[in-house]
């Protein structure tokens, strides 16, 4: 016996041009991913917003805990030497 | 127990608070307080059936628009209202509540759509005033929520906006080809004018001195500016294009006010207002029953979707 229900949630990432990063656009409900492709692409190119599309299944996303933020994403500002501002030129070298 | 509990709610409020004061996003996994999670379901799945619903009235001309031209912008626009249906039942799904729960909610009448949607559109110029009058006055509200706290929902927003504004002209063009052409096409315009006007102005809400949801609303960023200031942006932006193409708005009372540099209209009924919310309207029954209609005539369709998933997982 089939339920009815709505469909799984899927996540849609799309590059709006050839060598762009791959960006989240929203989401959509599928059965399975050539439905997922199909729907995304309805969903979020109508005007051609995208020329390629991720789709994947929302419960295969692992996201970060903003509880955590301040540890997790600590700058470490005392490693200074991570920017090349912290080291000496020769005076009369030219930047690369 | 208890009193931890509350502390513990305190100090979510308190961050929350400081973020919102910030000026920064809140995202799905944030902590937020109830209200704040419990406001954004009722108003964001209530602007996600508007979209749904409101392709009803327009759907009714497809088969009738005039030309080959008119029937493909027809369409086009309807399928974008589809689209921003879901991109709202996407936003409000990240706070927790099912698509099925939403669905749900309409169809019992526990949520809301926006009550413009129970007027019919009688004739060809009806088309025209939607699109115009009411995405017009969408568009306003919505330029205006681009810059609400939630970040899904005004990531929304945006992608709506960028969409919206072909609509409004669509509708525009229809208003302003019939002003071009013979009376009668011009008393129909008209016509669908004087019909359309008041409604639109309601698509704002209550006034402010009587807006009961507002509080928290703007405390939380949710809301970033008030029902009449949202009016009158509309007002002042429609009035003159009703003047270019020849249309009279019907409101004996609006006059221009020098000093606040905006129109003043003349009273809105509330009262029709209030009776079209409470189910009253001239077709509140018709879109909640074509709505429960397609919604169970669809069901074999996600069974089988659902099916040759499952088929095509054990032959895997």
């Amino acid at each position: 016996m089939i339920t009815d229900t709505q469909l799984e949630l899927w996540e849609v990432f799309m590059q709006s041009k050839p060598g762009a990063n791959y960006i989240h656009a929203g989401s959509v409900h599928a059965s399975d991913k050539s439905m997922a492709l199909q729907n995304a692409r309805d969903t979020y190119s109508r005007r051609g917003e995208g020329t390629s599309i991720w789709v994947v299944p929302a419960s295969a996303i692992v996201a970060s805990n903003p509880d955590d933020n301040d540890l997790f994403f600590d700058p470490a500002n005392d490693k200074v030497y991570r920017h090349p501002t912290f080291y000496v030129m020769p005076k009369d070298a030219k930047a690369i | 127990m208890e009193n931890k509990e509350q502390a513990i709610e305190e100090e979510i409020l308190i961050n929350f608070e400081k973020k919102i004061e910030n000026g920064d996003s809140i995202e799905p996994k944030d902590k937020m307080p109830d209200g704040y999670r419990k406001h954004l379901i009722r108003q964001i799945s209530q602007h996600a059936h508007s979209e749904v619903i409101g392709m009803q009235p327009e759907g009714n001309w497809i088969t009738r628009a005039p030309t080959l031209r008119a029937k493909q912008i027809l369409l086009a626009k309807i399928q974008d209202e589809g689209g921003h249906g879901l991109y709202l039942y996407g936003a409000a799904e990240t706070l927790g509540i099912s698509r099925s729960e939403l669905i749900e909610q309409l169809h019992t009448g526990k949520a809301k759509y926006s009550n413009i949607f129970n007027y019919p559109a009688l004739t060809w110029a009806d088309i025209g005033a939607i699109g115009w009058l009411v995405d017009g006055a969408a568009i306003v509200n919505q330029v205006s929520l681009q810059r609400t706290s939630y970040g899904p929902y005004s990531r929304a927003m945006v992608r709506i906006c960028k969409e919206e504004s072909f609509h409004q002209r669509q509708g525009y063009e229809i208003m302003a080809k019939m002003m071009a052409g013979t009376k009668e096409q011009q008393e129909m315009a008209q016509d669908a004018m004087n019909r359309w006007w008041w409604p639109s102005l309601m698509m704002f809400g209550p006034h402010d001195s009587s807006s009961p949801n507002s509080g928290n609303a703007f405390k939380w960023k949710i809301k970033r500016h008030s029902n009449d200031e949202l009016r009158h942006k509309f007002i002042d932006k429609t009035v003159q294009q009703a003047q270019v193409i020849g249309l009279t708005i019907p409101d004996k009372d609006l006059k221009w006010n020098e000093k606040t540099g905006h129109y003043e209209h003349g009273a809105i009924n509330w009262y029709e207002f209030h009776k079209v919310i409470a189910g009253n309207g001239p077709c509140n029954k018709q879109r909640m029953e074509h709505h429960i209609k397609v919604h169970n005539d669809g069901k074999w369709v996600r069974e089988a979707a659902e099916a040759h998933r499952l088929k095509k997982e054990r032959q895997n």
